[in-house]
């Protein structure tokens, strides 16, 4: 019994900690399959292609998180599918980190100067050529900052997949208080865990942002 | 005292390196100094010591009658008499001119609005921008720029005014717009020190000129230094500038 | 997959849609603008304050970016219930969005206040201003003008996060959706109804936004301020939308 709260109440907090894990890497992957498209697509030189990335990108971001949530939820159930919930949160997850992730990569991809592209059309490079060993790679290191702060922001979002039941740590240290009453006890101690996780990354990505910097007052 | 700055033997440093190496000169009042020189001999140190925005590390620094180099000395009150333009002009960009230059007397003297807005359109006039008080500054050139930015620090009605390097920035064509306003501040009997790489203006308008190189004041003489020269670095200084 | 779309219940439930919407604009407006005025004043204390404020204010603000929105609302609300505190859900709501959106904006905030030039404190101390005058008069009007896209998107994001106070019984426009899903179990369409309400949400907190940012910037500089890229999660402008923009 550690501060009125036992050990195997302390082990169902910590369970739940781990789903947090298991859907922010989903919802990272996810985005990163969905949004790399997302990103490439958004900065073509086909208008209709910018509209529908551009749409997109405005739609989730638009929409509360937890509202996409129910979305993906009932969209299951009336689909016909009988899934656990974190199906329908992992693809929330994935829809949300996708245009997020999007909007950033596309971002970096712009801001590589408009003379690399010049510079290795007139090398006769073909359109993805251009990209893949050209612009994407450039691109890529000045996307690792941006990319690692997104990361703290989904792992803190998965907390919203409580709304449908998904257990989470958010969840799990609901369901402990409701039992103990102690809730400065454990919604501490899951803030902890959560600044645990996410506090690292943070620092991580502000250090990458300040090298990334430095490398290129050069 | 009637001089308005006093400097003795003022030393000052950048972590390990001197920058200052024990100036002395006086500014008498009314009358106008300009402080020549290459990039690095300490000439705009020595300007921004005058006002407070460097700090000195030994000697005597005294301005409008308070001691800058004690402890205690009232920066804030200071620069109510001491007015500076720099050499990038720093307007405030949010603002119109006219608010530019009514901001301070507002703030600081509680000047009223009516009043602050009379004094902005008297100082505007005296430096030839009197129908620009509603532009903002990235509407107008670099000459005009500047100007007001003389005129804002005219409105605070100082005693001595600095000026650092200030037409440096401008495109040759326009300097003389702005050495123009500080002749007739000069002629007005405004106390100032000048850093400036203008030769001919320094001779026509200055009381003393002083050449510094290295932190020290190397050479120093009235408004015909710069034709009788008598250090060869000085004679170096010129022929490289004309 | 054969499934009916019914969208009838929002013949009947439009008022209670209407409530909740009402009740998220509501808890919108408060915590923008009180956490607005908290993230500035932390973002002053992280300028100008004493070693001692600026590790309190940078630990402050830490502490509420990496914890989730919706356990810093639990241990408000849950907390103050235990301690014997009955503050209504939607009072504890509002402040821990305020709390947690402080945070963000201190660190916008504190980005525009640092790219402000050093010239133009220096100017102004020159011209007799003091610390305070300084920061009010010249570099907080420059700092948030350029943040201000930013700024949206932040303001934006706390609009959104109105939707997560369901979790504590508040009655805003989420919430309504389970009730539409229990007692007619549509509720699919009516998260999508939820859905379309609050895209229209968005796009009229940003209408707004801009409308006060040309009152309170009247500086024709709506050219240059498009063409930042400081604006995370918002399409940058294509090159063809930027205006003739008259510079005379």
């Amino acid at each position: 019994m550690i501060m009125g709260v036992t050990s195997g109440q302390w082990f169902f907090i910590l369970q739940g900690a781990g789903w947090t894990l298991i859907l922010s890497l989903l919802g990272f992957v996810g985005g990163t399959v969905v949004g790399l498209p997302v990103a490439v697509f958004g900065t073509s030189n086909s208008r209709v292609l910018r509209i529908l990335t551009g749409g997109y990108v405005k739609l989730i971001q638009g929409i509360p998180l937890p509202v996409v949530m129910f979305i993906c939820y009932f969209g299951i159930s009336i689909a016909g599918y009988d899934l656990p919930a974190l199906v329908a949160a992992g693809i929330a997850m994935t829809l949300y980190s996708s245009a997020f992730l999007g909007e950033i990569w596309r971002g970096c991809i712009e801001a590589i100067p408009k003379t690399q592209w010049e510079a290795s059309e007139s090398l006769a490079l073909g359109k993805i050529q251009v990209l893949t060993s050209v612009i994407l790679p450039q691109a890529f290191r000045v996307a690792i900052p941006p990319t690692v702060g997104f990361l703290v922001q989904i792992v803190k979002n998965t907390s919203y997949a409580v709304v449908i039941g998904f257990f989470d740590l958010t969840y799990s240290s609901r369901v402990i208080n409701n039992s103990t009453f102690k809730p400065f006890v454990i919604f501490t101690a899951a803030a902890l865990i959560y600044f645990a996780m996410c506090y690292p990354l943070s620092v991580l990505s502000y250090r990458l942002e300040r090298k990334l910097k430095r490398h290129s007052r050069l | 005292m009637n001089s308005t700055v006093q400097f003795q033997n003022v030393r000052k440093c950048y972590g390990h390196n001197e920058v200052l190496k024990g100036i002395s000169f006086d500014v008498p009042k009314g009358s106008v100094v300009a402080l020549i020189g290459q990039s690095g001999s300490g000439k705009s140190t020595a300007l921004r010591c005058i006002n407070g925005l460097e700090e000195i590390h030994g000697g005597e620094l005294y301005v409008c009658g308070r001691a800058l180099h004690e402890k205690n000395c009232d920066i804030t009150a200071l620069r109510l008499q001491v007015g500076i333009v720099f050499q990038s002009y720093n307007l405030f960009p949010h603002l119109t001119v006219e608010k530019n230059i009514t901001l301070a007397p507002r703030k600081v003297k509680r000047t009223a609005p009516k009043e602050a807005r009379e004094l902005a359109a008297h100082v505007l006039s005296q430096v030839g921008l009197a129908d620009k008080a509603g532009e903002y500054p990235d509407q107008l050139s670099g000459g005009q720029q500047q100007r007001v930015a003389i005129a804002r620090s005219l409105a605070m009605q100082p005693e001595l005014m600095l000026f650092d390097e200030v037409t440096s920035a401008l495109d040759p064509q326009i300097t003389g717009e702005v050495l123009k306003v500080i002749e007739g501040l000069a002629k007005d009997g405004m106390t100032m020190v000048l850093v400036t790489h203008e030769m001919g203006f320094a001779s026509a308008v200055a009381d003393q000129i002083i050449y510094m190189r290295e932190g020290v004041v190397w050479e120093a003489g009235d408004g015909n230094l710069l034709k009788h020269p008598s250090t060869p670095e000085l004679q170096q200084f010129i022929s490289n500038g004309l | 997959m054969n499934y009916n779309f019914d969208f009838s219940f929002i013949g009947q439930y439009w008022p209670s849609l209407l409530d909740g919407l009402w009740i998220s604009a509501e808890m919108s407006a408060v915590a923008l603008i009180g956490g607005f005025l908290l993230g500035v004043m932390l973002a002053v204390a992280r300028t100008q304050g004493s070693p001692t404020v600026r590790r309190l204010a940078t630990g402050f603000v830490d502490l509420t970016r990496n914890t989730p929105l919706i356990v810093q609302t639990f241990w408000l609300f849950f907390g103050l219930s235990a301690l014997g505190f009955l503050v209504p859900a939607i009072a504890a709501a509002v402040v821990a969005l305020a709390v947690n959106t402080s945070g963000y904006t201190c660190e916008i905030v504190r980005a525009g206040i640092d790219s402000v030039h050093y010239g133009q404190k220096e100017a102004a101390a020159c011209l007799g201003l003091s610390r305070s005058q300084v920061m009010r008069n010249v570099v907080l009007p420059q700092a948030i003008e350029k943040m201000y896209p930013a700024l949206i998107s932040q303001f934006v994001l706390v609009m959104l996060a109105t939707s997560i106070m369901s979790q504590i019984s508040v009655e805003e426009l989420t919430a309504v959706g389970l009730q539409i899903q229990t007692r007619t179990f549509r509720g699919f369409e009516a998260y999508l109804v939820i859905a379309a309400i609050y895209l229209v949400m968005s796009w009229l907190l940003r209408v707004i936004m801009n409308l006060c940012y040309n009152v309170a910037f009247p500086r024709q500089r709506h050219i240059s301020q498009a063409r930042s890229t400081f604006r995370p999660g918002a399409p940058a402008p294509s090159d063809t939308s930027i205006a003739t923009g008259a510079r005379p």
